[in-house]
């Protein structure tokens, strides 16, 4: 016990939550945009796998970082339209489309890593880059707070840029209205000439974008490889949160952080003597426990509105 | 004729059209990759026919496919997207393998135990995220989704602890004793009397579907949920029912794969059987009785692909895009819409012309 209280009061521990984070974040904000405009981008996962696939190649070809960051991101983009085509414009089930382009990531990425490297599990015979640590000047001068908020990868920092950026989309500007807008009612929107399929559209190559960034720092700053479904079911966690976090900002990145928290919690506890099965099995776990405990709130929730407007009526 | 023998037609040439498609993608990205194409495409597309043992192969392979087939048919038709058939299937082979391996029965009594703990695992498995769902309203997709992931460390640590045999690199279990295992139907094959079971499964499948309530009220409940709960239908309980048959099928194949294929657990991770059946179930528009051709296509080109993995310098997961192109276009709704669209206007105004005419 005095061991686990050691770990999680060190600031290692939190310094590796907002490292664990950083996938899911870029996910959860792009599942959470793609909701609001009333599309589940199942996909997340799949696309982040190609554009995990497509940093590590272009970095590797090209020798510079930033185009592996800037070729992940292209990927995420032409895959996120791949999928909004078939949906949107080919009328096709949501959901089932979103596993068919998981699918398509899961074996395709091995089929172009084999061709590209021979070897179908890991891409270590690329000598592909990784992005940047940054140092935060002043910041990283305070103690405590330095060790847990300094020298992080900068899409680590990109990603909470990517909460600030989907918070002001969202709530601030007139295309964040319009996704809303069609999101909440379909017929309203189109009413007053707002095209239900164009905004959902843009709402998804948004998401290919985040989703992008997230599949960047997969392989170009979590680790400095490509493996076979190295993605692991993150842009599922990022699906779940987005549903924990109720359609906010705040929400859905709070939501995050707890997933990521068992998820630090769950390397760590590697350490000790449990079963690694049951450790790796963590994170999915909480995922199922969030959806619950969320779902159980939600209904009391309702509850309590139907009591109170019975009492008001008697 | 009228027009919703148009529509059915329609949804029959679509499917075969979306295949026709998914396989010209996949020859072209052959053709592109491959140092020696006519080579590789002899083997995928020819190849599971060349020798009997190869057809076999398909064969066998197709039985886990129908079970899972099966499986997802019965759920998605009553519109619940639980994609648990994966995990289910993986931790029932896994407990079907401790039962193998550790337990002395005689023959007979073994293999019926065997199949009955695959099965029961199955159900336990299916039933978490529709009991989640129904209790709480969680969304049954995300949480099957994770699920699986947790079955896979589930089954890896049942083998693990249990039955691992160290002697070898890799993650294997001990042998299963000789008692545990479906008798053989063609010698020289590994053809089991698992096939006997998923025909008998594939009809009564489809006997429930279209000639019982049950059916009735599955398909009912799948198109219309409001209706179905107006007509007086008990819509939870129906929905729970079709994940227990769903989890039931896919645990008992499972179980049945493990002692009609295999005599030890060698997995080395999630066998795909479950996303797989998603896509034959797609392919059969949720209809049994055409479960079965939809799984020997799927088993037929994935042998094909095999082959052509180990004979060409084209890799096995050619097929992933096979597979993903072929669920895009069936379950898109404008594809080939126009031309559907057409023909029934066609068909409209020729009607309209000869009630004029008389």
């Amino acid at each position: 016990m005095k061991q686990i209280f050691n770990i999680i009061f060190s600031t290692q521990f939190f310094y590796s939550i907002l490292r664990i984070s950083t996938p899911i974040m870029f996910a959860s904000m792009g599942a959470l945009i793609t909701s609001r405009a009333g599309v589940i981008n199942i996909g997340l996962e799949g696309i982040m796998l190609f554009a995990a696939l497509s940093g590590v190649i272009f970095s590797a070809a090209s020798g510079s970082a930033w185009v592996g960051f800037l070729g992940a991101v292209v990927t995420g983009v032409l895959i996120a339209i791949l999928m909004s085509y078939v949906a949107l414009v080919l009328k096709s089930h949501i959901t089932l489309t979103g596993i068919a382009i998981n699918m398509f990531a899961s074996g395709c990425t091995v089929f172009i890593l084999y061709l590209v490297t021979g070897d179908k599990g890991i891409s270590s015979s690329l000598a592909s880059k990784v992005m940047p640590s940054v140092e935060l000047p002043l910041i990283n001068k305070i103690p405590i707070i330095g060790e847990i908020f300094s020298g992080h990868n900068i899409l680590t920092y990109l990603s909470f840029l990517g909460v600030l950026f989907t918070y002001i989309l969202l709530n601030k500007t007139v295309v964040g209205l319009r996704i809303r807008a069609v999101g909440e009612n379909e017929q309203a929107a189109l009413s007053v000439g707002a095209k239900p399929v164009k905004y959902q559209f843009i709402a998804m190559l948004i998401s290919g974008v985040l989703a992008g960034m997230g599949g960047a720092y997969m392989s170009m700053g979590y680790v400095s490889w490509f493996s076979r479904d190295m993605v692991a079911g993150r842009g599922f966690i990022a699906l779940a949160a987005q549903q924990l976090g109720q359609g906010t900002t705040l929400g859905t990145m709070s939501a995050t952080l707890v997933f990521g928290t068992a998820d630090a919690l769950a390397n760590n506890l590697q350490a000790l003597q449990m079963p690694s099965e049951f450790v790796q099995s963590i994170p999915y776990v909480t995922t199922i426990v969030g959806l619950v405990v969320f779902s159980i709130a939600k209904q009391r929730k309702e509850l309590k509105r139907i009591r109170e407007n019975n009492s008001k009526t008697a | 004729m009228n027009s919703k023998t148009i529509e059915k037609r329609f949804d029959v040439i679509r499917t075969i059209l979306a295949v026709i498609i998914a396989l010209l993608i996949a020859l072209v990205v052959i053709i592109i990759v491959s140092d020696d194409p006519m080579n590789a495409l002899y083997n995928f597309l020819i190849g599971p026919i060349t020798n009997a043992r190869r057809f076999a192969n398909v064969i066998e392979l197709s039985i886990p496919l129908m079970f899972c087939g099966l499986a997802v048919s019965i759920m998605f038709a009553a519109d619940q997207s639980n994609m648990a058939s994966e995990g289910a299937f993986y931790v029932s082979c896994a407990v079907t393998s401790v039962i193998a391996v550790l337990w002395e029965l005689p023959a007979f009594l073994h293999v019926i135990v065997c199949l009955a703990a695959g099965t029961i695992t199955g159900i336990i498995i299916m039933c978490i995220p529709a009991v989640l769902k129904a209790k709480w309203q969680a969304n049954e997709l995300v949480s099957s989704l994770m699920l699986n992931y947790i079955c896979l460390y589930m089954g890896n640590y049942i083998i693990r602890t249990r039955v691992l045999d160290t002697s070898l690199g890799i993650t294997t279990s001990l042998v299963f004793k000789e008692t545990a295992s479906l008798p053989n139907l063609i010698p020289g094959t590994r053809l089991h009397l698992g096939l006997v079971f998923v025909i008998l499964a594939v009809i009564l499948c489809y006997i429930m579907m279209y000639h019982t309530g049950l059916g009735y009220a599955i398909r009912t409940i799948g198109q219309n949920k409001n209706f179905a709960k107006y007509a007086g239908m008990g819509v939870g309980g129906v929905v729970l029912l079709t994940q227990v048959m769903g989890g039931a099928l896919a645990g008992f194949g499972g179980a049945t794969e493990m002692i009609g294929m295999y005599n030890r657990f060698q997995y080395q991770g999630l066998p795909q059987y479950g996303f797989d059946g998603m896509l034959i179930a797609i392919m059969a528009k949720y209809n049994p009785a055409l479960v079965p051709v939809a799984a020997i296509f799927l088993a037929y080109i994935r042998t094909g692909a095999d082959i052509m993995n180990r004979t060409s310098d084209v890799p096995y997961e050619i097929i992933s895009v096979i597979q993903s192109a072929i669920i895009m276009l069936v379950v898109a709704k404008m594809f080939l819409n126009n031309l559907k669209h057409k023909q029934i206007v066609k068909y409209s105004k020729m009607q309209m012309e000869k009630k004029e005419a008389s």
